[in-house]
């Protein structure tokens, strides 16, 4: 139903909103956090059957304060139960409809929440769970079937992430600022995960599972739209809309992956790459620099490119050499060769790889192998080739990938004895 | 990062176990799996019945065959399987350490494939 849609997206714009007030209002992140979705469940089936509330954000806050204060107030009468010593009472004040709950909020706590969602107390797996659901408003439900786990299991990780929150006594407040800018890195990466997690497997067998390529996006714009002048942040999401826009073009119908060279350009979409230029040219021309921002800026200048063969490689090539500066890892690397590749040729591209071979971080890892064989087709070197993607087929654990290696192995005719 | 956990044994490994021995090992195992499901880490864990209980589907000429099995002698044969969603194959290994069949013989350590590709 068009309902149902309008208002999952509705609940999902509110859901930061209103438990940033019920926080502010009570205390108790992970209590309010569950009073929160409950009354987003309570409105995801109420709504489209009896209409939307004149004011939703207000109705969200009331609702989910009832349930916080009944769950509060059944907890303490639990305890005194228990426990006969006195405990402190919660005081109840009424929790009818503060008139503030209807206006649009006066600070955003949906950098806040982001922040306390991000804390680097949390295992990766784990702030990202709690993202999705306590900023992104979507179900556990959603979020297991997203990653393809039990319920169960997404609904204990998620309540294991809050109480670790709890325990680190995180307040409800914006990291100090000599701790902003490491802080903010981890809440960048997290939605940068959910980005990838979604654009790699929105396609294919797995339509039913949550957009998380979308929710990324629209996370990230509200950061940008609440620090607009942190380049590192534009850059991330001028990344995402760049790399969205290849979207049409980047799978055939069974799901094989066609790569970046062989993809039919006109399916890109241009109202992505435009507002993601625009975004990384306004970036990279005011803030300080950052990796994001030279990703971005790589990915524009794929964009830009009307065929494969149009692409400015130079460019790419200078862009690779300041981000090998800025994050030196051996990906950053390993990408780069591919530049070296068009702009020096193979040779000078398989020498780059070489001293990856003693690095432990990337030696086993399939996508050397891949790049190996991509240099050593180029060169001529048809048996080494076939034999480089045979080897980085068995190495990854990504089906498409293995299917994609497989299928450039088995491309490479074999060598004519002449030229053998 | 799914990974697959693969306990394999024989009759001759079963039967070593006292009785006491092996309610030790199932309290141990139903004690790790417990903190796994905590954490939010366990997918899923299974026992898989005995082998004489196993069977063998063999399609011929579009005839499905079902017969008893396996015939094919293993020295050793798959017990047990526990599936983990965790950060990393060093936590993975890490839980196969804890696993008490690991004392006894090897916890196997697998990734499982999936469906998610970056842009090649």
């Amino acid at each position: 139903m068009v309902t149902d849609r309008r208002v999952e997206d509705q609940l999902r714009e509110l859901a930061p909103q209103v438990l940033g007030a019920l926080v502010r209002r009570f205390g108790h992140f992970d209590a309010c956090e569950d009073a929160v979705q409950e009354a987003l469940l309570a409105a995801a089936t109420q709504w489209p059957a009896h209409g939307a509330p004149d004011n939703p954000r207000a109705w969200l806050i009331t609702v989910a304060s009832r349930r916080l204060t009944d769950q509060l107030r059944s907890d303490s009468a639990r305890r005194r139960r228990e426990d006969l010593d006195a405990v402190r009472d919660v005081p109840f004040t009424s929790v009818a409809t503060d008139p503030a709950d209807g206006q649009a909020p006066s600070h955003d706590d949906t950098l806040t929440l982001l922040f306390l969602c991000c804390h680097p107390a949390l295992s990766a797996a784990s702030q990202l769970a709690l993202t999705l659901r306590a900023v992104g408003g979507l179900t556990t439900a959603e979020i297991a079937t997203a990653f393809l786990v039990p319920e169960t299991t997404m609904g204990q990780r998620i309540s294991r992430a809050k109480q670790s929150i709890k325990a680190a006594a995180a307040p409800f407040t914006l990291p100090p600022p000599d701790e902003r800018d490491d802080r903010l890195r981890v809440v960048l990466h997290v939605l940068y995960l959910i980005f990838n997690e979604g654009y790699t497997t929105s396609s294919g067998p797995h339509l039913q599972r949550a957009d998380l390529t979308a929710e990324a996006i629209r996370l990230t714009r509200q950061v940008h739209r609440l620090l607009p002048d942190n380049g590192e942040v534009a850059g991330l999401l001028a990344l995402m809309l760049l790399t969205d826009a290849h979207r049409a073009a980047r799978t055939r119908a069974d799901g094989a992956l066609i790569p970046l060279a062989e993809q039919d350009r006109t399916l890109w979409d241009a109202a992505l790459t435009a507002e993601g230029t625009a975004l990384i040219s306004a970036a990279l021309a005011n803030a300080q620099l950052g990796p994001y921002q030279l990703q971005a800026a790589i990915a524009a200048v794929h964009n830009e490119a009307a065929t494969a063969e149009d692409t400015d490689w130079p460019q790419i090539l200078a862009l690779y050499d300041l981000l090998e500066r800025v994050t030196p890892n051996p990906m950053v690397t390993l990408n780069r060769a591919v530049a070296v590749a068009e702009v020096h040729g193979p040779q000078a591209a398989l020498e780059v790889i070489a001293r990856l071979d003693g690095d432990e971080r990337i030696n086993t890892h399939h996508r050397l192998e891949a790049a190996r064989g991509h240099f050593l087709e180029m060169a001529g070197h048809r048996d080494a080739a076939r034999e480089a993607f045979r080897r980085a087929a068995r190495r990854t654990t990504s089906i498409p990938e293995q299917r994609y290696l497989e299928g450039r192995a088995a491309r490479i005719s074999p060598v004519a004895p002449e030229q053998a | 990062m799914k990974y697959m956990l693969l306990i394999y044994g024989n009759e001759a490994l079963w039967s070593s176990f006292s009785q006491e021995d092996f309610q030790r090992t199932i309290a141990e195992t139903d004690a790790q799996l417990a903190e796994l499901a905590k954490s939010g880490e366990l997918v899923g864990a299974y026992g898989v019945g005995d082998q004489v209980l196993a069977k063998q589907v063999h399609v011929d000429n579009g005839v499905p065959a079902v017969t008893d099995g396996p015939y094919i002698e293993t020295k050793e044969y798959l017990g047990s399987f526990t599936i983990v969603d965790v950060e990393s194959l060093d936590r993975a290994l890490e839980i196969a350490a804890k696993n008490p069949f690991a004392q006894v013989g090897q916890v196997e350590v697998r990734p499982l494939m999936h469906e998610a590709a970056v842009d090649v």
